[in-house]
């Protein structure tokens, strides 16, 4: 469907189509509703409603058998051993680290939403930033499986924390691996209480509304009492703020700390100084797209249009044009720096990554992170919903193979060519990779359906309608 | 007991005469617009009373300034809490890491001097990821967690809660409420005092 189909079919309401830019006017950022009540009653039927729409059950069922699917595959992985997984001398790290740093990446767009957007005062993150913080969670999930399943020996993993124990032994904090479980770790709950501190008020507006002794009794008990108190509000709006504040750097730091592991290391095509903005602005780069992947069905199933808008789209599209072209100068910095350098290794890394056994990888990676985004350049393309949804599609195809590129060629090839080797996966590597989006899709299907989708008390506070000095009131 | 909604219906009055022994927690008016609530704040500010409060579905711009809502202290709570982050990542690291000390946590610890490819034992920039990270994690746990106990959350129950009026203060609708604790509180000139304010409804609320 095309944009100028979607206004055709809501013509007659006002402020339809919010994408445009005319100067002096804001755009409108919930449409075709005025009143307070209609974006609750928006949002909260998704979680009142009895049944959840068809298509729900089935994303459900298929998520669950992939679920099942990743639960026997790493259960195989801990009885047998990391020999299951296709890694041998001298391509140590596949596919476990690739999907760890593909995951860790999609969340960065819910942090930036929520944390960057909010102290640039970008209203318009109202509409997304409560189920993009959501799909962060849930990638930070998928990406700590990862690390956590790798370390071979899983009994003994608790000897990344530094936990006293009888043999006096202490992790080794000079290692950027042991920066990124930190780093990691602190994002996770960071992110999970500023999510959940967002969704308390929203929570009690549940509450309130709820018919049913078990959900008047959940959304009692997780809403923690909230009755709306101004006086409370204003501590929690500092509390906000302190927390987006806190989440900036946060967010900046964790991909870079992810990028020491292995920017930190002697290995060619690794060891730049680039990795860390490189990293992270692949990193937004990918979630963005994820975002978009995600609002499109999740705006169209649940009947979510008029909060999360066209104008939604288009902006996250240019987020997505501007970080693309950010990852396509990394890319060609990294090579001319391999040729300026004059590093003989240096060059062949390089070289080898676009021509060698590899080619065909980072041929995926370029095409779908630099040209095709470029695509949004036009208008047209930014605000039509299918030409959105392929591209947020390819971008996340194209920055999974980012990752293997640099993980999978550098370690390939190295210094010594008697040395060199290569990496096919195996089925448990597939069987775990496909499991890990089936992990995701049960906990944002869980989320979609029974908490607070939009930010509705946030949502509220944007509306015209909101201002207390308005000269006509609703 | 007086009913002061205009449209409440007779048989929820009459359930209230039977618990009209209970005590009168305070008095809630319902507003209807963010305009009309910050307009009656500003009017029970000068009023004198101090044990009071407005509950809106979302944070009305301003609304805390023109209660007079002192700044929270909030900010520099979480300020120590940052330093105190800071100060544990370094001694941490410091400790296991570059020291052969024992000291008393809960259980007797020694630290080992870690010599890994001729790094010097205290190499504080290797140390900063971590202190960093110690650094957000305990202020961001300090913000969210201080503000709910500044708040006094979480709580399970509130006389408020039970006012089935009161529940659309999480939807569309605006409310003052004066509580009975407050010295000025006297039940029927406090009534007469929020009727003046252009309340959409006056409600008593029962502890």
């Amino acid at each position: 469907m095309s944009s100028s189909q979607i206004d055709v079919r809501n013509r007659g309401f006002i402020d339809t189509d919010n994408t445009g830019d005319t100067p002096g006017r804001r755009a409108t950022l919930v449409l075709n509703m005025h009143r307070f009540h209609d974006v609750t009653q928006q949002v909260c039927r998704i979680a009142e409603a009895k049944r959840a729409p068809v298509a729900w059950y089935v994303a459900f069922a298929i998520s669950l058998a992939m679920v099942s699917m990743l639960g026997f595959c790493v259960l195989y992985l801990f009885f047998t051993g990391v020999g299951v997984w296709g890694l041998n001398n001298p391509v140590m790290w596949a596919f476990d680290i690739t999907n760890f740093v593909f995951w860790v990446g999609i969340g960065h767009a819910g942090t930036l939403i929520s944390a960057i957007l909010f102290l640039f005062r970008q209203k318009w993150r109202t509409g997304i930033n409560r189920f993009a913080e959501a799909m962060t969670i849930f990638a930070v999930i998928c990406a700590g499986l990862f690390p956590g399943i790798h370390v071979g020996r899983v009994w003994l993993v608790y000897w990344l924390f530094p936990i006293p124990n009888q043999m006096e032994l202490w992790p080794q904090f000079r290692s950027p691996l042991l920066w990124d479980v930190f780093a990691v770790s602190t994002y996770f709950t960071v992110s999970a209480v500023f999510w959940y501190v967002g969704m308390i008020p929203d929570l009690a507006t549940l509450r309130d509304r709820a018919k049913g002794r078990i959900q008047q009794m959940a959304y009692g008990l997780f809403s923690l009492g909230w009755r709306g108190s101004m006086r409370h509000w204003h501590r929690y709006e500092v509390a906000y703020l302190l927390l987006a504040a806190l989440a900036t750097p946060l967010v900046l730091s964790v991909h870079s700390v992810v990028s020491f592991d292995f920017a930190v290391s002697q290995l060619p095509g690794w060891h730049t100084t680039i990795f860390p903005p490189y990293f992270v602005a692949g990193a937004i780069f990918s979630g963005f797209a994820m975002v978009v992947t995600l609002a499109v069905p999740a705006r169209e199933l649940f009947g979510l249009k008029d909060l999360i808008t066209l104008r939604h789209l288009d902006n996250m599209n240019k987020i997505i044009l501007v970080t693309g072209c950010m990852v396509g100068y990394a890319y060609s910095m990294e090579f001319f720096i391999a040729w300026y350098s004059g590093a003989l290794y240096e060059k062949f890394a390089f070289m080898n990554r676009a021509f060698g056994q590899y080619w065909w990888a980072y041929l995926i990676m370029v095409s779908c992170n630099v040209i095709t985004p470029q695509l949004f350049w036009f208008k047209r393309m930014r605000t039509s919903i299918p030409i959105m949804f392929v591209l947020s599609l390819v971008v996340n195809i194209g920055m999974w193979f980012e990752r293997y590129v640099i993980i999978v060629s550098s370690l390939a090839n190295d210094f010594l060519p008697t040395s060199w080797g290569g990496f096919i996966p195996t089925w448990v590597d597939i069987c775990t990779m496909t499991g890990a989006f089936g992990l995701f899709g049960v906990c944002f299907l869980l989320f979609c359906r029974y908490l607070p989708m939009v930010a509705l008390a946030e949502i509220k506070a944007i509306m015209p309608e909101a201002d207390p000095h308005r000269e006509h009131p609703q | 007991m007086t009913t002061l909604a205009p449209d409440r219906k007779p048989s929820q009055a009459a359930g209230t005469v039977a618990h009209s022994q209970r005590r009168t927690w305070g008095i809630m008016a319902e507003f209807e617009t963010p305009a009309a609530i910050f307009e009656a704040a500003g009017k029970v500010r000068d009023s004198g009373y101090r044990y009071w409060d407005c509950h809106v579905p979302f944070p009305v711009h301003n609304l805390d300034k023109q209660m007079g809502v002192r700044r929270t202290i909030l900010p520099v709570i979480v300020f120590f809490a940052g330093l105190t982050g800071a100060t544990l990542g370094f001694g941490l690291q410091a400790f296991t890491n570059s020291t052969d000390q024992s000291i008393w946590a809960f259980v007797w610890v020694t630290g080992y001097p870690f010599l890994i490819s001729g790094k010097p034992l205290m190499s504080f920039p290797a140390f900063v990821p971590v202190i960093f990270e110690l650094t957000v994690l305990l202020s961001a746990l300090t913000a969210a967690f201080g503000m709910l106990a500044l708040n006094g959350l979480p709580r399970l129950n509130h006389p408020l809660l039970a006012s089935q009026r009161f529940r659309r203060s999480t939807d569309d609708r605006f409310f003052i409420v004066i509580e009975a604790r407050d010295p000025k509180f006297l039940k029927s000139k406090t009534e007469a005092f929020l009727k003046t304010l252009g309340a959409h409804a006056v409600e008593v609320v029962e502890d």
